[in-house]
């Protein structure tokens, strides 16, 4: 089983949405395409489905040219942003309606919708109605009703991003499970890198309607082959200063803060990608090289505490396990790990990392 | 923390009274005054407590117009209601079509009433109106100011064109409102159009079509100003709604005492429909 995009392309009017892309998508994978609002993710889903037909470019699945068949003829389901489910059905004939459609028998409805209520913990509210139910069970409604199907092809398009904090986190840490020992092909859409990680699989990173990047989430991650796939896959942002290099030595050009390095490139100038978590407060583990900083904004965020500063004419983010608090303007050291830094070169291709 | 108390706040609600017992309160309670009480020139008054109330509700002449009026408002609810989600339904959604069918539709509803009736009532005129002209020249034998059926007929034509178009606005905005991810979402199920419109479309538009029925039934069962100018209430009292009946009592024969009694009377049967209408429909709604 596999899905496979070929020079997929779709505009409309003059404005292209997504540029030729080209995509193989396995058999028993979790696919997340990551991206900021507007970066072409839902429209590559509605492409997959069947929803959408490309402007130009084929879409295969299981060695078959499924372009322009609809959405109906073909496997699939899907979870939207919106908890979306029939407002007058009850939870358990919500769950149930894809199979009726599909005639499946009454007794073996029972026996899918039974099981995938407990696998959500929807069992005790399978009388109950929609709008009785909290965001968290709606959305836990909506994803019994696409996983009940046994689809193909799984698409779920941010179905995390209208639930409150702690029901996010809660239905998060489930979601890998919902998906294991299932024959199909999960692709999952996201704002946030952390729910990239969390899940696994593959990433592909997008921007502005194109795939920068595509292979297993970790190597996404830590090797980005681009500026602007590590700016992707970093939140907080990315820190990116410019650097100096000549022979074992480099240093950023806004100080005089240096280091050695093991990398084996040309001497010149390179830009350097620091993700907030390698500048922390305190010295710890790698985080060996100082720099000094004048704190702009102290903010905390979950038991994360996030520091702006500035050095030089640049401003920096790190992010530090613990909660604090820093008084703005305050002087203080902060430190880094070379061994994480990506440099880039000045047309922001991936040089080499560590 | 501890709350002192401010008596104050108060004045700041009297205008609010002032305006309410001015354009409410006091023409109400004159017309409460009317219904009790046997009226003289010169402002005398005698009591006669609930006989008005009794002599209307016994009153033939009132049930009549009752049954005349709950027909018709029956009838034009039951055209209007399901032809306004229809038309509706088949509105464009995007581009250059909306605003054109916007303003095609609210071109009814900016015309005054009265223009209305007189519109359809040369529009509908036997001998030189277009639509009773055509109507006799194609061999029916229409005439809306003789024959009592005709005469209803072209009352709910009028009302059916002319406010049609408010459902079908309504209607329009509930439809939009509804989330595209919805439509995809029964497309993936593979539910028919039908299926789409029963299970997804009706029960997303139930609030806006409780507040179309409501405004449709308040404003059809205190009609008054089309039928007058169209038929007068005739052939005979055939068309005569309570409202035109109404009118005929205390301003044609002047019985300010019954007119009053049935002026309560009619506006607790609409308070008591609409509450019970609202009621039902929303019986379900907003328990989460």
């Amino acid at each position: 089983m596999s899905l496979e995009l070929k020079n997929v392309e779709k505009k409309i009017g003059l404005e292209t949405h997504i540029y030729p892309t080209n995509l193989k998508l396995q058999k028993n994978t979790i696919n997340i395409l990551l991206g900021s609002t507007l970066a072409g993710k839902t429209t590559l889903m509605q492409i997959m489905a069947g929803l959408d037909k490309p402007t130009s470019g084929e879409i295969w699945f299981n060695n078959e040219n499924v372009t322009g068949m609809k959405v109906q003829k073909r496997n699939v389901s899907m979870v939207y942003q919106q908890f979306i489910n029939y407002p007058n059905f009850t939870v358990y004939d919500n769950i149930a309606s894809p199979l009726k459609i599909t005639g499946v028998s009454s007794d073996e409805t029972k026996q899918r919708v039974g099981k995938v209520a407990e696998l959500l913990k929807l069992s005790g509210m399978l009388n109950k109605k929609p709008n009785e139910l909290s965001g968290g069970q709606q959305q836990r409604t909506a994803l019994a009703r696409a996983l009940v199907k046994d689809s193909d092809l799984i698409l779920l398009d941010e179905p995390l991003a209208n639930l409150d904090f702690k029901l996010r986190e809660e239905l998060r840490e489930e979601l890998p499970k919902l998906f294991e020992n299932r024959d199909c092909i999960v692709v999952y859409a996201t704002t946030e890198p952390s729910e990239a990680l969390l899940l696994g699989g593959n990433t592909a990173t997008l921007q502005e309607g194109k795939i920068i990047q595509y292979g297993k989430t970790l190597d996404t991650y830590n090797k980005p082959n681009s500026l602007v796939s590590a700016q992707v896959f970093s939140d907080p942002p990315m820190n990116i200063a410019q650097i100096k290099k000549s022979g074992d030595q480099c240093s950023f050009l806004q100080n005089d803060i240096q280091w050695k390095t093991r990398l084996n490139i040309k001497d010149g100038e390179y830009k350097v990608g620091i993700r907030p978590h390698n500048i922390t407060t305190y010295k710890e583990g790698n985080n060996t090289l100082e720099i000094k900083g004048k704190v702009l904004i102290s903010e905390i965020s979950g038991s994360e505490s996030l520091i702006h500063f500035t050095n030089g004419n640049l401003n920096w983010v790190s992010l530090s396990n613990g909660v604090f608090q820093k008084n703005v303007g305050d002087e203080m050291n902060l430190y880094m790990n070379t061994d994480e830094f990506v440099y880039f070169d000045q047309n922001e291709r991936l040089v080499s990392n560590g | 923390m501890n709350k002192t108390v401010n008596q104050k706040a108060w004045f700041f609600v009297i205008p609010v009274f002032v305006l309410v017992a001015f354009n409410a309160i006091i023409p109400l309670m004159t017309v409460v005054n009317y219904a009790f009480q046997e009226t003289f020139g010169n402002n005398v008054f005698m009591w006669e407590g609930t006989r008005w109330f009794k002599q209307i509700m016994l009153s033939e002449r009132f049930h009549a117009s009752l049954g005349r009026q709950f027909l018709f408002t029956f009838i034009i609810l039951f055209i209007q209601i399901p032809l306004g989600i229809a038309i509706a339904l088949t509105m464009p959604k995007e581009g250059l079509g909306v605003p054109v069918c916007l303003v095609l539709m609210s071109m009814p509803l900016l015309i005054p009433w009265n223009v209305v009736g007189a519109m359809w009532n040369i529009f509908a005129l036997p001998d030189i109106g277009f639509l009773g002209h055509s109507l006799n020249a194609l061999g029916f034998d229409y005439n809306f100011t003789q024959q009592i059926g005709d005469a209803w007929f072209t009352t709910i034509l009028m009302d059916v064109w002319h406010w049609t178009s408010l459902v079908v606005l309504l209607s329009y905005a509930g439809l939009r409102s509804i989330q595209p991810a919805y439509y995809q979402a029964a497309e993936i199920d593979g539910a028919s159009r039908w299926a789409v419109f029963t299970k997804i479309e009706l029960p997303k538009m139930k609030k806006v079509l409780t507040i179309a029925i409501l405004l449709r039934f308040m404003d059809s069962f205190m009609i008054y100003t089309e039928p007058f100018v169209l038929t007068g209430g005739g052939p005979g009292n055939a068309t005569a709604f309570l409202s035109i009946d109404l009118v005929k009592m205390a301003l044609g024969q002047f019985d300010l005492g019954p007119a009053a009694a049935m002026s309560l009377i009619y506006f607790f049967i609409v308070l008591l429909v609409c509450w019970v209408f609202y009621t039902l429909m929303m019986r379900n709604e907003g328990k989460s």
